[in-house]
C-alpha cells in the first residue's frame, strides 16, 4: 500500500512532464493535422539550453532562483524561435502536399537538430546544477522532494493558464476557429499564419520548460533525452484524444501513472512495453481515444 | 400488383430523442426509375444510408428481390446487388478512369492473391473479362477517351458519370444515385437524363434522390416524397405534383435553416 | 525522368534497357568488390532495404495505411531464422525451411498486428504500429530471462540485448557459402554470393509485389486508400483487404529478415528500433508511394546515400580540403543526409519519381 502510495506521487510527477510536452503535441495537431516529430527535440534544446545558462549563471555568482528564472527564460526564447522558424521553413509549404510529406519533413528536422545539438553542445551526458533543493522529504509513507513538488505544481499551473489562454482570449478563441475550420477561419479575418506561429511557439515554450524539468529532475541533460520522452508525449496525445487539450493532460497523466504503478507488478526492463500496451488497449476499447469526441462516419 | 424489386414496411429510425424516419414505406417495381425527394434534411440521405446498411433499422423491414433486406456491414450491399454514387462525388482519384469501374467488378470477381502473383490461368482468364466489362462501361457513358488518365483529371460531369460506370459494374439489380445532377449545367443534366433512362431500359432499376425537380418529374414513373422523416406523398409525378401536402411543404416556407 | 520514359516507349528499346540493366547488375558486386568488400555488403544491404521499401510499400503507398513499425516484422524473420540456425540452441535447420518459416510468422505477426488496429485511422494507426514495433523490440530486449510466474527459473530465448552469433549464413545443400565460390577461374566471395541470392530475392520481390498490384486485390488495396466509404460500397470487405496488405507487407520484411540474419551471423534488438521503420518509411515517401520505380529509387538513394557520404565527409577528405578536420565525419553525415530528406519533400513533395498522369 506504501509503495502503491509513492508509486502514484512519482507517476503524477513523470506524467505532468508528459502533459505538458503532449500538449505541444495536440496543438500542432488539432491545427494542422501533423504530427510534429521534431517536438521532442524541442524538449531536448531546451533541457540542453537551460542547463548551459544556469551553469554559466552560477558561475558569474548569481543566486540558484534567479539562475533558475533566467535559463528557463533562455530555453523558453531559444524554443520558439526554433518551432516557429520549423514551421516556417519546413511545414509552411507544405500544408497543401501529400500528407505524408510534412511527415517526413518533421523526421527529417528531428534528425537535423539533433546533430545541431551535437555540434553545439556536444555528445556528452551533462549534469543539471541542483538549483531546488532535491533533498527528500518524507510525508508518511511518501517521500518527495522540493523539486518535484515544484515541477508538479509549475505543470498544473501552466496547463491552467494553457486552457484559460484557449478559452478565455481573443487568441484563443482564434486559435480554436483555425483548429475548426481553416477557410472559414480565414474568411473571418483571422491571420492563419500568424495563429500556427503563436502555437508553435506556445507548444515550444511549454515544451521548454518540460525540457527543463526532466533536466533537473533526473540531474542531467543530453542530445538524444528528447527522442524517447518525445515519444511517450506523442502516446499520451493519442491516447487521450489527439487535438484534445484536455486528452493530453489526462493522457499524459495516466501514462505516468500507469507506468509508475505497473512497476510494482512488472520489470523496470519492461516499464516501456507497459505505455504501449495501455495505448493499444486504449485504442481498441476507444478509438477516438479517451477524451476526443466520435466522428460520425459520413455518407 | 407488379413486380416489386424493393420494398419498405414501415422503416423507423431514431437519434436519440430525434425521429429522423417516421414509419416510412413504399414500393419499387423492377426496371423502374423511382424519384425520393423532399426538402433539405427530409430524412432522404438517412432512409438510404439505413438501406445501406450504414445505420441499423429500430423498426420496420426492407425486402430487396424477394428476400428479406438485412444488411449487417455497407459492403454487403452491393454483394445484394444495390450500388450507389454519392452526392459528393467519391472516386478513387489516383487510380485511372479504367480502373475506377475495375474496382466496381471486385464484388463479382474472386481473384486472390495466390493466383495474381503466379498469374494462374484462371486469374488470367478472370482480369481480362474484368478489362474488357470496364471497357464496355466506359463506352456506355462515353469515357472511353479518358480510360488511362487519373480520375481526379476528370470535369465535374464526367466524374459523375464515371461513378454511375462504377456502380454499374457491380452488375446491381437497382442503382441509387443520390443528387446525381447537383452541380450539372443544362447540357450535363440533359445527357445525364439520357444516361439514367437508358439504364432503366436495359433492365436496371433506378433510384433517384434528388433536388431537381425537373429532372424528377420528367424522368421518374414513380415518386415518394419525404418531409421531416414522413412520407407525405407517393405516386406518379402528375399526382405527387398535385397533391397538397407537396405543395406546401415545397413552398410552405415552413423550413428555416438550422445553422449551427 | 520524362525524357528517360521516352525513349522507353518502345518494346525495343525497353528490352535493350533492361539487358543493359541485367549486365550492369551483374557487374556491380566485381566492381564493388575491386574496392573493397565492405562495399559489397553495401551493395547487399541496398537490396535488403529495396525489399523492405517494396514490402512497406504495399501497406502504406498501395492501401494507404501508415505502418510506423514495420521493422518489427524485419525482425521477426531474422529472429526466426536467428533462433533455428546458430549455436545459441544449437540448432541447424537449412534455408529453405527458415525462409518460409521466417516469413510465414511475420505475415503472422502481421495479423495480430492488423487485427485489433482495424478500425484505426491515419495517425492513430501510426502510433499503434510504432507501439508495436517497440514492443517487439522490447521483448526482443529482455527475452534473455523470461520466467514463469510460479518458478523462479528463467530461460535465455534471445540472448537479449547482446544479441545472437554465430549465425549459420545460407548454405545450399550441403555447399558452404561462407567459403566463396571458384567460377571458370573467377574468384567469387561469400558476400558476392549473397549478392546474387539477395538480387533473386529482390527481383521475385519486384515482380510479386507488382502483379499483387496490378491485380483485382491491389485495385481494392488503391481503393481503400483513396476512399475507404467508396470501397465498401462497391462491396470491398475492407477488413480482410486490410489484413491482406498488413500480412504481404509482413511477409516480405520477414523474408529480407532472414536473409539478413544468414548473411551479417549477428542480430541484435539494436538493429530493429524505431529509427529503422522510419527509415524505411522515408524510402517509399521520398522515392514515390505507391510507385514501384520511385521505391526502389527511394530505397537505393537513402541506403547507398549515408555510406557515400561516410566516404565523401571522412576526415582525410577535410583535412585535404580545410586543413582541419571540422565536423566529425558521423554527425556530418546525418547532418547532410537529414537536409536532403527536407529538401527533397520541400520541392517534390510527391517523392522523387512519383506515379505517373496517364497510364
Amino acid at each position: 500500500m506504501d509503495v502503491l502510495l509513492q508509486q502514484i506521487v512519482n507517476g503524477l510527477v513523470v506524467g505532468s512532464v508528459y502533459a505538458l510536452v503532449a500538449l505541444g503535441y495536440t496543438m500542432v495537431y488539432g491545427i494542422l493535422q501533423l504530427i510534429n516529430f521534431a517536438h521532442g527535440e524541442i524538449v531536448m534544446i531546451g533541457g540542453l539550453t537551460s542547463l548551459f545558462a544556469a551553469k554559466g549563471l552560477l558561475a558569474m555568482g548569481a543566486p540558484p532562483l534567479l539562475a533558475l528564472l533566467v535559463a528557463i527564460l533562455a530555453a523558453m526564447i531559444a524554443c520558439a524561435i526554433v518551432g516557429v522558424l520549423i514551421e516556417r521553413i519546413a511545414y509552411r509549404p507544405l500544408r497543401n502536399a501529400p500528407r505524408l510529406a510534412p511527415l517526413i519533413t518533421a523526421i527529417g528536422v528531428s534528425i537535423l537538430l539533433q546533430q545541431l545539438a551535437i555540434l553545439v553542445f556536444g555528445r556528452n551526458y551533462f549534469s543539471f546544477p541542483e538549483l531546488i533543493s532535491k533533498a527528500p522529504i518524507v510525508f508518511g509513507p511518501i517521500t518527495v522532494t522540493l523539486n518535484e513538488i515544484v515541477i508538479l505544481l509549475t505543470s498544473f499551473g501552466l496547463m491552467a493558464a494553457l486552457l484559460w489562454l484557449v478559452h478565455n482570449t481573443k487568441v484563443g478563441t482564434a486559435m480554436r476557429a483555425t483548429a475548426e475550420n481553416q477557410k472559414v477561419a480565414g474568411l473571418m479575418g483571422i491571420d492563419i499564419n500568424k495563429i500556427i506561429a503563436i502555437t508553435f511557439a506556445i507548444g515550444s515554450g511549454l515544451g521548454a520548460i518540460a525540457g527543463v524539468m526532466v533536466a533537473s529532475n533526473y540531474g542531467q541533460a543530453h542530445y538524444y533525452m528528447g527522442f524517447m520522452l518525445g515519444l511517450k508525449a506523442f502516446t499520451a496525445a493519442v491516447m487521450g484524444g489527439i487535438g484534445n487539450l484536455w486528452g493530453a493532460m489526462v493522457g499524459g497523466l495516466i501514462l505516468g501513472l500507469v507506468e509508475n504503478v505497473g512497476l510494482i507488478f512488472v520489470r523496470g526492463d519492461y516499464k516501456d512495453i507497459f505505455a504501449f500496451v495501455v495505448l493499444v488497449l486504449v485504442l481498441i476499447f476507444r478509438p477516438q481515444g479517451l477524451v476526443g469526441e466520435r466522428v460520425a462516419e459520413r455518407a | 400488383m407488379a413486380d416489386m424489386l424493393f420494398t419498405a414496411e414501415g422503416v423507423t429510425k431514431r437519434f436519440g430523442g430525434v425521429t429522423a424516419l417516421d414509419k416510412v414505406s413504399m414500393e419499387i417495381p423492377r426496371a423502374s426509375i423511382f424519384g425520393l425527394i423532399g426538402p433539405n434534411g427530409a430524412g432522404k440521405t438517412t432512409f438510404f444510408n439505413t438501406l445501406t446498411g450504414l445505420y441499423q433499422v429500430d423498426e420496420g423491414k426492407f425486402t430487396f428481390d424477394g428476400k428479406p433486406l438485412n444488411v449487417k456491414a455497407p459492403h454487403e450491399v452491393a454483394v445484394v446487388g444495390i450500388a450507389r454514387t454519392f452526392q459528393n462525388i467519391r472516386l478513387f482519384g489516383e487510380m485511372s478512369v479504367l480502373e475506377n469501374v475495375m474496382v466496381g467488378r471486385h464484388v463479382r470477381t474472386k481473384a486472390g492473391a495466390f493466383g495474381a502473383i503466379f498469374q494462374t490461368p484462371a486469374t488470367r482468364r478472370e482480369e481480362a473479362e474484368i478489362t474488357q466489362r470496364a471497357h464496355e462501361l466506359l463506352d456506355y457513358i462515353g469515357l472511353s477517351k479518358r480510360a488511362g488518365d487519373k480520375s481526379r483529371t476528370l470535369a465535374y460531369g464526367e466524374q459523375r458519370r464515371l461513378e454511375i460506370a462504377r456502380a454499374l459494374a457491380t452488375d446491381p439489380k437497382m442503382i441509387a444515385l443520390d443528387e446525381p445532377a447537383a452541380g450539372m449545367n443544362a447540357t450535363e443534366t440533359i445527357a445525364l437524363r439520357e444516361l439514367i433512362e437508358r439504364i432503366a431500359n436495359d433492365g436496371t432499376t433506378v433510384m433517384l434522390i434528388e433536388h431537381d425537380m425537373r429532372l424528377v418529374m420528367k424522368v421518374c414513373q414513380h415518386l415518394a416524397v419525404l418531409d421531416y422523416g414522413r412520407k407525405i406523398a407517393g405516386g406518379t409525378p402528375a399526382e405527387v405534383q398535385r397533391d397538397p401536402a407537396v405543395i406546401k411543404a415545397y413552398l410552405g416556407g415552413a423550413h428555416t435553416e438550422v445553422t449551427k | 525522368m520524362a525524357g528517360m520514359t521516352g525513349i522507353l516507349q518502345t518494346k525495343r528499346n525497353q528490352m535493350i534497357a533492361l539487358a543493359v540493366l541485367g549486365v550492369l547488375l551483374f557487374i556491380l558486386p566485381f566492381a564493388a568488390g575491386a574496392l573493397g568488400q565492405a562495399w559489397v555488403r553495401i551493395l547487399n544491404i541496398t537490396l535488403l532495404y529495396v525489399m523492405l521499401a517494396l514490402g512497406l510499400n504495399v501497406v502504406v503507398g498501395v492501401a494507404g495505411l501508415l505502418d510506423l513499425g514495420y521493422v518489427a516484422f524485419y525482425a521477426v524473420g531474422a529472429y526466426t531464422w536467428s533462433l533455428l540456425a546458430s549455436a545459441h540452441f544449437d540448432l541447424h535447420y537449412p534455408f529453405w525451411i527458415l525462409l518460409p518459416l521466417g516469413a510465414f510468422l511475420a505475415a503472422l505477426a502481421g495479423l495480430l498486428l492488423g487485427t485489433p488496429v482495424l478500425k484505426l485511422r491515419g495517425d492513430y494507426l501510426a502510433i499503434v504500429t510504432l507501439g508495436f514495433g517497440e514492443i517487439v523490440r522490447i521483448l526482443m530486449n529482455n527475452f534473455d530471462k523470461v520466467g514463469l510466474p510460479w518458478s523462479d527459473e528463467t530461460y535465455n530465448i534471445t540472448n537479449g540485448p547482446r544479441g545472437i552469433t554465430g549465425i549459420d549464413g545460407l548454405n545450399f545443400f550441403g555447399f558452404k557459402i561462407s567459403k566463396g565460390l571458384e567460377l571458370f577461374g573467377l574468384q567469387i566471395t561469400p558476400l558476392q554470393l549473397y549478392y546474387f541470392v539477395f538480387l533473386a530475392f529482390t527481383i521475385l520481390s519486384i515482380i510479386g509485389v507488382s502483379r499483387l498490384q496490378h491485380s483485382r486485390i491491389g485495385r481494392a488495396w488503391q481503393a481503400l486508400r483513396e476512399d475507404e466509404i467508396a470501397a465498401k460500397a462497391m462491396g470491398i470487405n475492407t477488413r480482410n483487404v486490410k489484413l491482406a496488405a498488413f500480412a504481404f507487407g509482413a511477409l516480405t520484411g520477414g523474408l529480407a529478415g532472414g536473409l539478413f540474419a544468414s548473411m551479417q551471423g549477428f542480430v541484435s534488438p539494436e538493429s530493429f528500433g524505431l529509427l529503422e521503420s522510419v527509415m524505411i518509411l522515408a524510402m517509399v515517401v521520398l522515392g514515390g508511394m505507391g510507385h514501384i520505380p520511385g521505391v526502389i529509387l527511394g530505397a537505393v538513394l537513402l541506403s547507398a546515400m549515408p555510406e557515400v557520404i561516410r566516404y565523401a565527409a571522412d576526415e582525410n577528405m577535410q583535412q585535404k580540403i580545410f586543413g582541419i578536420v571540422l565536423i566529425a565525419p558521423e554527425v556530418l553525415r546525418n547532418l547532410i543526409f537529414s537536409l536532403a530528406m527536407i529538401l527533397i519533400m520541400l520541392f517534390k513533395p510527391a517523392g522523387l519519381w512519383p506515379s505517373p498522369e496517364k497510364k
